[in-house]
């Protein structure tokens, strides 16, 4: 029971890390709940479809399907978090001149949220996948009585949830006129570790070079399978052992997103008149 | 003259990964090990491995040094690609009873 619980908590991690960031970077947005829960029902379904379907698409596109559509849902991830990024940046000015706490939240209101509704929904359905396929082996084979499976599967999704609970409760202590340049940092890292991920399944397929098999070796300091090194490996995307286009999948989307979100970024603006309008009422309540 | 180059260079990449293929090589996943649980493969390689899964329950063949991961249904079988590498051991697991371990062992 224990093991079950220990592989779904792994397995559920990633996502609810994912969850809790992007919680986090709607903060204030009114109908968040319906896009990251929309995402969250969608990826656990199509989870279910994925791995009632594990083996024809391991033997899909010559032997290739599982890494090639491992890496896709990687890829349209990293789109949509960049995507949500730019647009965040584009209006940041707006956000940011928001003289306080509810009128940052009300101008954050206006964030269009399925680009971070997508990017929940895909990574649920990655490890949603791997959950479903782990539990219903362990059924199947009927090793584990149902209850304590079923016992060690809560227990792990439970634990799983907290962690992304925690880090939802963390970030939003974090003052509203830095939250948003936070989360842009956060999901900025989030989605250079995906690319590096999806670039290690396109490696795996043979479609990439390695470009050095190990650049490094850090795995005598912190193991990708300890606790620590699973969550710094979704949150930044820690890899003991890079192989070098890891590391150029890495570095390519922090550049491309990163130069996207600097090139629609409004350099110094000039006061407008709202600003001025913003600053009176700051002067009228200096208790905000 | 491009297509001269392009010639060149084909011999050049082909002649540098021309070692002795050693064929493919099959790892059954049984009773939760790896069989054989060391495999052999020749530095500068590329060889084909080949994971079987006999089990009534699905395997993740895994390995952070290889950079492998890929699922194995039971009674099914998947293959990955590995090399060229250098001389080392590589350690691969499944990632869904990560006590079953195995290595490549590159010569």
């Amino acid at each position: 029971m224990l093991a079950t619980a220990i592989i779904v908590f792994r397995e559920v991690l990633e996502a609810a890390l994912i969850v809790g960031i992007v919680m986090a970077a709607t903060q204030g947005v009114s109908n968040r709940s319906l896009w990251v829960g929309g995402g969250i029902g969608g990826g656990a379904l199509g989870a279910v479809v994925v791995a009632g379907f594990a083996e024809t698409l391991a033997a899909a596109m010559a032997g290739i399907g599982q890494e090639v559509f491992n890496a896709a849902i990687l890829f349209a991830a990293v789109a949509m978090l960049g995507w949500h990024n730019v647009w965040m940046r584009r209006h940041a000015s707006e956000l940011a001149g928001a003289a306080n706490r509810l009128g940052a939240a009300v101008r954050a209101g206006t964030q269009p949220l399925w680009a971070l509704g997508f990017a929940v929904g895909l990574a649920v359905l990655r490890e949603g996948s791997e959950v479903v396929l782990f539990l219903y082996g362990i059924a199947a084979a009927g090793q584990d009585g149902a209850a304590a499976m079923a016992l060690g599967g809560a227990l792990g999704l439970v634990a799983g949830v907290a962690a992304g609970a925690a880090i939802y409760f963390g970030l939003v202590h974090i003052p509203m006129r830095h939250l948003f340049s936070v989360t842009g940092w956060l999901i900025l890292l989030l989605a250079a570790g995906m690319a590096s991920q999806g670039a290690a399944f396109l490696l795996q397929a043979d479609l990439l070079p390695p470009l050095g098999q190990s650049l490094w070796d850090t795995s005598f300091l912190l193991s990708e399978q300890s606790l620590t090194g699973r969550v710094l490996h979704t949150l930044i995307g820690y890899t003991a052992q890079p192989a070098g286009i890891q590391l150029v999948f890495y570095l390519g989307t922090l550049l491309v997103i990163g130069g996207l979100m600097r090139l629609v970024g409004t350099p110094a603006r000039a006061p407008r008149p709202n600003d001025a309008a913003a600053a009176r009422r700051t002067q009228l309540q200096p208790g905000e | 003259m491009r297509a001269l180059v392009l010639a060149v260079l084909i011999v050049l990449f082909t002649s540098f990964s021309a070692v002795a293929d050693p064929g493919p090589v099959t790892i059954t996943i049984k009773d939760h090990a790896f069989v054989p649980a060391e495999v052999k493969i020749p530095a500068g390689a590329k060889v084909e491995l080949t994971i079987r899964n006999e089990q009534a329950v699905p395997a993740e063949f895994e390995s952070a040094s290889l950079h492998r991961e890929k699922v194995v249904s039971p009674g099914s079988a998947i293959s990955v690609y590995v090399g060229p590498l250098q001389r080392g051991r590589y350690e691969f697991f499944d990632d869904f009873h990560p006590a079953t371990r195995g290595v490549v062992v590159v010569e």
